[in-house]
């Protein structure tokens, strides 16, 4: 009769349903349903989501990639860092090399224009987690993943990494501009 | 098979043992108990490192503190009182013999070799890859072989369960169908024959790849079947949690299902519509496609969440209708006024039930929701919403049912009963805490799995806003006091094993008794008000309802101001 015992009932699918129970079956899968169309609503209406354009890249070749494509935008040095300071033209291609323990090159970015932001890591898995506005993305070895970005708002943020990628985990951090 | 065994009733409970069983119960209880002493020294260290102002240990140091923490607490703690649950779900409620207790004993030898071996490699220091070790970070060998041995173990131990429940039918020890706390075991049991199998795919080809045998294993697959293990090793505790609910609720009120089919049906849904919900470790990844995100999030996961919003509701609901029918009638809550707060069994579940409906359900559905999830995405938010699933959750609701099984198992009193009185409500308001900080500063972009907020004073680093600090180091304040709760629990537990009064012992016969068949019951709406059986616990439901929707859309309404992506 309780929940240790067999039931009663040898039937127990047959057992009655309690209105309670009916109707918060009932309220709980309206609320199910909002979310999933939430999501697909998102997709259609919202102008956050992540892009899955996905290639699989050698270490090499995309490294080879982006220090070609810096070498023809790269404005200044970072005084703080000695990163390169790169700005793409609006449209353009931006490229993130993420890599024990760094993030290469620091970008510059126009707001309200569009870039297609490249991220790769050269080695382990490490994350991207722009700050303050707290964008998470995973950065995985071996993919090259291409994020069309519209900064929204002009400063100084910060890329860190959030993915544990070792003993300097903790001090891959990087900057990021937008004008 | 002719062995000599005998069973005994317990003079308390009325519960039946079997002595193989019975041993083979305490000793995977008492190993998991012994993880949990183990994960919680561990995470004494976890806790005053990212408590800024005291940042207790070393970073090499933190990092495999950290490994040996999460695996620990989350693989072999759980684990083995999960078998030890299995174990008395088919042998003691069905009274029955244990199936071939010898390889029983066998899954346990693999089980204890394996945990040693993996924490061993840890502790040597070249094994700091966190519990997810994602390739291509490397372990040493044994790091990965002690997982698969315990993995294997587990697994023998589940078709012992299976093994149980079927002498139990052939000796028909009881009629019609099994008890629903024996249903949602056989829930646990069979996710988790799935989720072992994933690990084995992934963990065996990884091992070979760390002693040179197989070149590369890929970085994405393993993150995707890892975490078909990794995730659905939390449904193996979502369903063996729940139906502790279930027993709680059964033993400490006399409480019976609202509804068989209802409660069967929602355990049922688990095992339908959980297997892919690897997905939503991935929702931030490259490579896997928006439809295959949305569909495993929303389609399948949903189900489950369906399925805990009902059992969520059904066992307060079950609490209150047996409660209603003593007469605890007056108002909507009287009868959770007069429920048995001095009694650490049920005192313990219903904190579990309220901190992982309103603080692991809520931030778990939200962070599955594939957009959302960009702005929580690996930081210590995540930590924050499964301390509240496996700990406030499982982990209390396992503790709770400890004080239930010293006097009934193991056949001793609390040592200290004041202070097992207390243990839940400081174990468990510490952790609520906890979660609520750990989430708060996942907000503010706090990372996981970080040794130092201040980047190890790399220049141009960034600088966290005043207000993560604050919550980091009531992080690691709540995270003491939650320690501290955890440590009267073993101080409790083995105190008890050690000192407590021996419980006098009724004579043990060779044979069963059978359960005997249960008289069909009226129908339970004859209590309650506004035509419901439990109209309290409706209005406890449509506030979590409300506090889910308004969370829910304050998310949205955040992510609404970020950059545009696509
Ligand atoms: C008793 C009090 C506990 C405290 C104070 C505590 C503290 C922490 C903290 C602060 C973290 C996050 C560290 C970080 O990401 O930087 C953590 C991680 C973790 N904890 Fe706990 N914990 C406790 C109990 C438990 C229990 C009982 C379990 C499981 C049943 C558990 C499972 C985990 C897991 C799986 C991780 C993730 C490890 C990783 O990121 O690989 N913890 N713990
Ligand atoms: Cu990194
Ligand atoms: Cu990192």
């Amino acid at each position: 009769m309780t929940a240790i015992l067999p039931p009663a009932e040898r039937l127990w699918w047959k057992h009655p349903l309690d209105r309670v129970e009916g109707t918060w079956i009932a309220i709980a899968f309206v609320w199910c349903m909002v979310m999933f169309f939430m999501m697909i609503y998102w997709h259609i209406n919202g102008r956050q989501n992540l892009s899955t354009e996905t290639y699989k890249a050698s270490p090499e070749a995309y490294q080879a990639r982006a220090e070609a494509w810096a070498s023809q935008y790269t404005v200044r040095v970072d005084e703080t860092t000695g990163n390169p300071v790169v700005a793409p033209p609006a449209g353009g291609d931006a490229y993130l090399i993420a890599r024990l323990w760094s993030f290469w090159p620091t970008l510059e970015l126009e707001k309200d224009k569009t870039y297609r932001l490249h991220l790769y890591s050269m080695d382990y898995n490490h994350g991207f987690s722009l700050q303050p506005s707290n964008i998470n993305i995973q950065v995985v070895p071996g993919y090259e993943h291409v994020v069309t970005v519209t900064p929204n708002q002009s400063g100084t943020y910060s890329v860190v990494c959030n993915e544990f990628c070792g003993i300097g985990h903790h001090t891959m951090v990087g900057t990021l501009y937008v004008k | 098979m002719a062995t000599t065994t005998s069973y005994r009733t317990c003079s308390i409970s009325g519960l039946q043992f079997e002595s193989r069983a019975e041993k083979l119960i305490a000793a995977n209880a008492v190993a998991g108990v012994v993880f949990l002493l183990i994960g919680g020294l561990l995470a004494l260290g976890v806790a005053l490192t990212r408590w800024p102002s005291v940042h207790w240990l070393q970073a090499d140091k933190f990092y495999q503190v950290l490994t040996a923490h999460g695996l620990n607490m989350l693989i072999f703690w759980m684990i083995f009182f999960e078998i030890a649950l299995l174990y008395f779900c088919a042998s003691t409620l069905l009274r029955c013999r244990i199936a071939t207790p010898k390889i029983a004993w066998l899954a346990f030898a693999l089980m204890l070799v394996g945990a040693a071996m993996n924490n061993v490699a840890v502790y040597q220091g070249a094994s700091s890859v966190m519990m997810t070790s994602y390739v291509p970070m490397p372990a040493t060998p044994s790091f990965y072989l002690g997982l698969v041995l315990f993995a294997v173990g587990a697994l023998i131990g589940c078709f012992v369960f299976f093994g149980t429940l079927v002498v139990a039918k052939r000796d028909k020890t009881y009629e019609g169908s099994i008890p629903l706390v024996t249903f949602g075991a056989v829930t646990a049991a069979i996710i988790a024959v799935f989720t072992i199998a994933s690990g084995a795919i992934i963990l065996v080809p990884t091992w070979l790849w760390s002693i040179g045998v197989v070149k590369e294993v890929d970085p994405l697959i393993y993150r995707l079947v890892w975490w078909g293990l990794g995730h659905s090793s939390q449904q193996i505790n979502v369903a063996a949690q729940i139906s502790v609910w279930y027993l709680v609720a059964a033993v400490a009120f006399g409480a019976k299902p609202m509804s068989e089919r209802v409660s069967r049906g929602a355990f049922l849904l688990y095992i339908l519509f959980l297997q892919l919900a690897s997905a939503h470790h991935l929702l931030a990844d490259p490579g896997v496609s928006t439809n295959w995100k949305v569909l495993n999030t929303s389609y399948f996961m949903y189900f489950a969440v369906l399925a805990s919003m009902i059992h969520g509701l059904t066992v307060p609901g079950a609490m209150e209708v047996a409660q209603r029918q003593k007469g605890f009638t007056r108002g909507l809550f009287e009868w959770l006024r007069r429920a048995p707060w001095g009694n650490p069994t049920f005192s313990g579940v219903f904190i579990s039930i309220i901190g992982f409906g309103f603080l692991g359900g809520i931030s778990g559905v939200m962070m599955g929701t594939e957009q959302l999830n960009m702005i929580i995405h690996n930081t210590i938010y995540v930590p924050g919403h499964f301390h509240a699933t496996v700990v406030v959750g499982t982990t209390l609701t396992f503790m709770a049912l400890t004080y239930y099984l010293l006097p009934v198992l193991f056949k001793r009193e609390v040592i200290n009963p004041g202070l097992a009185k207390l243990q839940p409500y400081l174990f468990g308001l510490a952790m609520y805490v906890f979660c609520l900080v750990m989430m708060g500063a996942g907000t503010l972009g706090v990372p996981r799995r970080h040794w130092d907020l201040g980047f190890g004073g790399m220049p141009g680093a960034y600088e966290w806003p005043g207000a993560a600090y604050l919550m980091m180091g009531l992080v690691g304040i709540s995270g003491v006091v939650a320690i501290i709760g955890g440590a009267l629990y073993i101080y409790l537990t083995v105190g008890t094993l050690l000192w407590g009064r021996k419980v006098a012992v009724a004579g043990a016969s060779a044979q069963p008794t059978p359960i005997p068949p249960t008289a069909p019951t009226l129908a339970a709406q004859s209590y309650g008000s506004l035509g419901f059986a439990a109209p309290g616990t409706f209005v406890l439901a449509m506030v979590f309802l409300v506090s889910f929707v308004l969370y829910y859309f304050v998310n949205w309404k955040y992510l609404s101001t970020l950059w545009g992506m696509s």
